[in-house]
């Protein structure tokens, strides 16, 4: 098995929808109870995560290492792709190279978000109930707000048209109207989680969240 | 007068050159008389014939592959006003003008527009694309194939292994080992085969090594490009069940 492509990129692809895939969407639902339920809603949402079993090896081997494989294998598959979309001008052809640069992006993005946020929290700088503040912070910027905005599209795209190909790449849907109709449902799967991520961003800017930011003025290094 | 126009009305070609394998690739320019129904090929004979370039400046006549003339071999694949495709059925008065031919450079070019296509026989090797019924005595008459089953396997006998789907693939290059579209879709021909299906194992461990069906990233220009309207991608496709099948099946043993 050693030095076999068709075994790493299976792992590769399975390990986009499980664990990364799930990820992504309980991430995006989480974040969500910031725009329903406001501060409240979300740190209970923090909460629950953090009072799972196992919390430690369930973010290394549950997220750490599967994105650092898919990314980091991923970023290989991408050298490996040429771009021919100015010859063939085709809707798939242009997912096919937009799977690739989001795949990127999300790869910059991902490092740079959780360096704002987990690593602060390691490091000792905030606590897990300062990370709706430390939102706040990030989503008030300007700056920011438009980097994540495109860090989140990005990743949600490349999750929706990854769930796609993975349909594709497992032999679940074979015929084209099959792989035509699982188009049409990650299409609906990328405008519904996208949503509930740009929702929350904007949830974040509310001053409800603001009130805890004094205590993490040491925030000031980030960034 | 009309008979004067007609006399007069040329076809422009703009060819992308390279004189040996190594070299460096130019463009020139030609124009030859038109006659009706010509096709790309036909452009070529004349210039062959006339091997001028639209200057004037005589020029080595330009080198081509062709054979079967009817879009059934293959040979004459090269890329056409951008697009791949056989030259000996893309019709002149449905082209646009300048034509611009270019060999299929996913391939080594050996000269001109001609190119070398066996990595393709290779592939077609690898996957053992055959029946195997050589014995030491007569096996007698294989099962029948259901009808259903024979019209599909039909539409996918029809590959002529032109090179077209690999030209198109933005995965093969040369940064990666991906097999291509077509001799994936051979295996899926031949392992619906009843005699064929009886080997169906070894072409599936074929393309589950370095290179194989993993390389496929779903763009599916291959589909639309080839010209035998071969459904590659629902091949890659059931070749990808059949072969994840496997996967598990040999993980548990059975
Ligand atoms: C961290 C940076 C990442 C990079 C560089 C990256 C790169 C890639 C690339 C190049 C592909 C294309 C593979 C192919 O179609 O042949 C891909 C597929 C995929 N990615 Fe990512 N990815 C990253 C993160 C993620 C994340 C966070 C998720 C989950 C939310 C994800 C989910 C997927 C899925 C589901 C596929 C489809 C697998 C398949 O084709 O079977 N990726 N990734
Ligand atoms: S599958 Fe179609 S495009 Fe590909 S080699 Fe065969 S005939 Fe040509
Ligand atoms: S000469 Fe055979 S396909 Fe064109």
């Amino acid at each position: 098995m050693k030095g076999n492509s068709y075994f790493s990129r299976k792992l590769h692809s399975l390990l986009g929808i499980i664990p990364l895939g799930g990820f992504i969407v309980v991430h995006g639902l989480t974040n969500y109870q910031a725009f329903e339920r406001g501060p409240e809603g979300f740190s209970n949402g923090v909460h629950f995560i953090n009072s799972l079993p196992v919390i430690p090896l369930l973010e290394i081997f549950g997220i750490y290492l599967p994105l650092l494989f898919h990314g980091i294998y991923g970023l290989y598959v991408a050298y490996q792709s040429n771009t021919n979309t100015g010859r063939f001008k085709y809707g798939r052809n242009w997912a096919f190279t937009a799977q690739r640069v989001t795949g990127v992006l999300t790869f910059v993005f991902v490092f740079w978000h959780v360096y704002q946020t987990r690593i602060q929290v390691y490091l000792g700088h905030i606590t897990h109930e300062e990370l709706g503040s430390t939102m706040n912070l990030i989503a008030s910027n300007p700056t920011y707000f438009v980097l994540y905005v495109i860090g989140v599209l990005a990743a949600v795209f490349h999750f929706s048209n990854g769930l796609w190909a993975f349909l594709i790449s497992w032999g679940i849907t074979i015929g084209p109207k099959a792989q035509r109709i699982s188009s049409y449902i990650c299409m609906g799967i990328f405008v519904i989680v996208s949503a509930l991520f740009i929702l929350s961003l904007v949830a974040f800017r509310g001053d409800e969240f603001k009130e805890a930011a004094s205590a993490v003025l040491t925030l000031t290094n980030i960034g | 007068m009309a008979e004067t126009t007609v006399a007069t009305k040329s076809v422009k070609f703009i060819i992308t050159r390279q004189d040996t394998p190594d070299s460096k690739p130019y463009t020139e320019e030609f124009e030859v008389p038109y006659r009706a129904n010509m096709n790309v090929i036909s452009g070529l004979m004349e210039i062959q014939r006339n091997p001028k370039k639209a200057d004037g400046a005589s020029t080595a006549p330009v080198c081509w592959d062709s054979n079967c003339l009817e879009e059934v071999c293959g040979a004459c694949s090269m890329v056409i006003n951008g697009k791949p495709r056989q030259a000996c059925s893309a019709l002149i008065d449905k082209l646009e003008q300048p034509i611009r031919l270019e060999p299929m450079s996913t391939f080594p070019v050996v000269r001109d527009l001609v190119i070398n296509r066996e990595r393709m026989f290779g592939a077609l090797k690898r996957v053992k694309a055959w029946i195997p019924i050589d014995g030491t005595y007569d096996l007698g008459p294989g099962p029948r194939m259901a009808e259903t089953k024979r019209q599909w396997a039909y539409e996918l006998s029809k590959c002529m292994t032109c090179g077209v789907c690999l030209e198109a693939c933005p995965n093969v290059n040369d940064r990666n080992s991906f097999i291509g579209p077509a001799a994936i879709s051979q295996v899926r021909l031949f392992n619906a085969h009843p005699t064929g299906e009886m080997n169906k194992e070894e072409r599936l461990d074929a393309l589950m090594t370095d290179g194989g069906i993993e390389g496929c990233g779903n763009s599916q220009n291959c589909v639309r490009a080839c010209p035998k309207g071969i459904p590659l991608t629902t091949s890659i496709a059931a070749i990808n069940k059949d072969t994840t099948k496997h996967l598990f099946k040999k993980w548990l043993g059975m």
